[in-house]
């Protein structure tokens, strides 16, 4: 019974897995090997000399490598002081209204993100919807919002917001409400019962939110394109143009790696800090 | 007798139009265990949530000596509770749940490293908890470990929401003896809430009985259980036999045909007039109705015994007594009744075992 257990379990497992080999681990190791391939080479057979690696060292990519890390740190840490409170009355404080917040945010999710942030540009460009309706009204204009660094942050926290708000949600939710009153009833003040039980147990749903808002604002292109010009240079932009105008798939390939070596790191770092099971309660024995 | 350690004055709380406490008025004592009783939604669970601070008083005063606390939060208040869920904290180990009210106040590491051990000592639990799991803890374990973090905290009044209600029955009656001992052990004032009445007389000094928002009797247990003030509180104490008396001028009519002696008609008829009530119950409880027509009998009736229950120590006989209704009996083993289910039999008690609760 136990051996066609497992048997039916590999079974079921299979199609995913041939998925996931096809789709996702073969284009990896296409990447890869390309990234040791000689410059603007596009076989997949020559003799490897990591030259990219060294590239991006000396030609300023990793000027572009630090923005999309500045750009995805900051507007993490927005989206989490932003979603924070909103996320803990979601889950503790409304009722009803927390299904009409839901859905409000699902929907602008039907919206492909570039016309939202299409969306963004007539709104706050020089004589778009707001400077215009200013100028017409006061007279003076002004230079629009556009084409600096706080932009693009914005633009990140506008469109990855939902990716940090219902995972904080579904942590906070986990918090039992006695844990909380008992704290308090125990002499902690509401900052301390934030400290040390809310954030605590809150956990697995912090490293969730922070992690996919990162991860994705790490490697996000549009935001910095759109709203941003060519304020910044990210390094998503980078791979594109080494892929594209710069036709240097190897170079492309090595700044992929890059990226992903340090998503990867980062990514491991922060759910091996959480153990899951170990704040539900249920550690493995 | 000391002064109350916590007085309230008046309390009144309202939900929307739903009165959950109305008009209540308690002296808590220093160092003595109260428990407050009462089936669900009387609001003993509203009262003890206004006592520690977790909700506000519609109206009234709560005061814990001279200082007047109904409107500090639970956090600025020195007493604290154990929750029925015991709330303890599943990310900190149980040595970091003891010392969490320590740590809160800032004090010293190995000054409440100390204390936890001390207190896991005094709960019985092996110092080698301290970096134990809360999850690795067993049931009675955890209770234990609420409680020492409660004592932690080192309250002026300790209150229970019913922590105990989801343990087993056994693991239960151990731990109601251990709490009243550490209640002598430490002095401290235990207010107590359950809906289980055999938890409340076994542990406590005082029981307040609660029934819609206000207290029916507040009373040791053996001054509740043989002398309750209603038929409430009388059928709340457990099984109990309640007959009703009538009285018209100096006409006292009994229900069926119970017989009374004279002096006990003369003495019912007296505290019913004194009290200017036109009705009465006598409130007898199962152990004092015998089998037989005894020396003392004030009362007596005949009947049938239809049923008997195994009670272990005892056992409850169920009679249909002659225009009664079900009289319920119990016996221990050694003065069983010689018969059998289907018999008839006589039934007499004294009127020195019975209560009578004047105007129900």
């Amino acid at each position: 019974m136990d051996r066609l257990n497992k048997r039916i379990a590999y079974l079921s497992a299979a199609p995913i897995l041939i998925l996931l080999l096809v789709f996702f681990v073969a284009p990896l190791l296409v990447i890869g090997i390309y990234s040791i391939m000689p410059q603007k080479s596009f076989s997949l057979l020559a003799m490897p000399d990591f030259s990219s690696y060294s590239v991006i060292f000396v030609e300023g990519y990793l000027k572009s490598l630090f923005w999309s890390l500045v750009l995805a740190f900051s507007s993490t840490v927005i989206l989490f002081l932003l979603c924070w409170p909103l996320a803990y009355a979601m889950a503790k404080i409304f009722n009803r209204f927390t299904l009409i917040i839901t859905i409000a945010v699902v929907v602008s999710l039907f919206v492909s993100e570039n016309i939202r942030l299409f969306g963004w540009l007539l709104t706050l460009m020089k004589g778009g919807l707001i400077e215009g309706l200013l100028r017409h009204y006061t007279g003076n204009g002004f230079e629009g919002a556009l084409y600096n660094v706080p932009i693009i942050i914005f633009g990140l926290v506008y469109v990855y917001f939902p990716f940090m708000l219902f995972p904080l949600m579904q942590g906070i939710a986990m918090i039992a409400e006695d844990t909380r009153q008992a704290a308090f009833d125990l002499g902690a003040t509401r900052w301390q019962v934030l400290r040390e039980i809310e954030l605590p147990l809150a956990a697995p749903g912090i490293v969730v939110g922070t992690l996919l808002s990162f991860v994705l604002a790490a490697g996000a292109l549009a935001e910095s394109k759109l709203l941003g010009g060519q304020t910044v240079i990210v390094l998503a932009d980078d791979i594109e143009t080494a892929f594209t105008y710069g036709q240097n798939w190897p170079l492309g390939s090595a700044l992929s790696m890059l990226l992903i070596m340090i998503i990867a790191t980062i990514a491991v770092f922060g759910i091996s800090r959480v153990d899951i099971d170990t704040i539900m309660g249920r550690k493995r024995s | 007798m000391s002064d109350p350690i916590l007085q309230l004055k008046n309390i009144r709380k309202n939900f929307g139009t739903f009165e959950a406490i109305k008009d209540i008025s308690l002296d808590i004592r220093e160092g003595e265990f109260l428990t407050i009783v009462g089936p669900s939604g009387s609001g003993k669970t509203t009262l003890i949530r206004l006592m520690v601070g977790m909700d506000e008083p519609s109206s009234g005063e709560i005061w814990l000596r001279d200082e007047r606390i109904d409107k500090l939060p639970a956090n600025k208040r020195p007493t604290c509770m154990v929750f029925q869920s015991l709330a303890l904290f599943p990310h900190r180990s149980v040595g970091e749940n003891i010392e969490f009210p320590l740590k809160i106040r800032g004090v010293d590491l190995q000054v409440r490293r100390q204390k936890a051990l001390e207190l896991l000592e005094l709960l019985r639990l092996p110092q080698s908890y301290h970096g134990k799991r809360i999850h690795e803890c067993s049931g009675g374990e955890r209770q234990r470990v609420a409680l020492a973090r409660a004592l932690a905290f080192d309250p002026e009044i300790l209150f229970f929401d019913e922590p105990l209600s989801a343990l087993d029955y056994r693991l239960r009656k151990t731990l109601e003896k251990e709490l009243k001992a550490l209640h002598e052990k430490t002095g401290k004032t235990f207010v107590y809430i359950t809906h289980s009445l055999e938890e409340a007389m076994v542990m406590s000094d005082r029981i307040a009985i609660m029934k819609a928002g206000v207290f029916e009797q507040i009373d040791p247990a053996r001054e509740i259980y043989s002398r309750p003030v209603s038929r409430f509180v009388a059928e709340f104490m457990g099984e109990v036999n309640l007959i009703p008396f009538k009285i018209a001028g100096k006409v006292l009519t009994s229900p069926g045909e119970i017989m009374l002696s004279k002096s006990v008609t003369s003495d019912i008829s007296g505290q019913l007039k004194k009290a200017n009530a036109s009705c009465g119950t006598i409130v007898v409880r199962p152990e004092f109705v015998a089998f037989g027509k005894g020396q003392a009998a004030d009362f007596s009736v005949e009947g049938r015994v239809l049923q008997d229950y195994e009670l272990g120590s005892r056992i409850q006989y169920e009679v249909e007594a002659a225009g009664l209704g079900l009289v319920t009996i119990e016996k221990l083993r050694m003065d069983m009744f010689d018969g059998k289910p289907g018999d008839q039999c006589t039934l007499s008690w004294a009127m020195s075992d019975c209560h009578l609760i004047v105007g129900e």
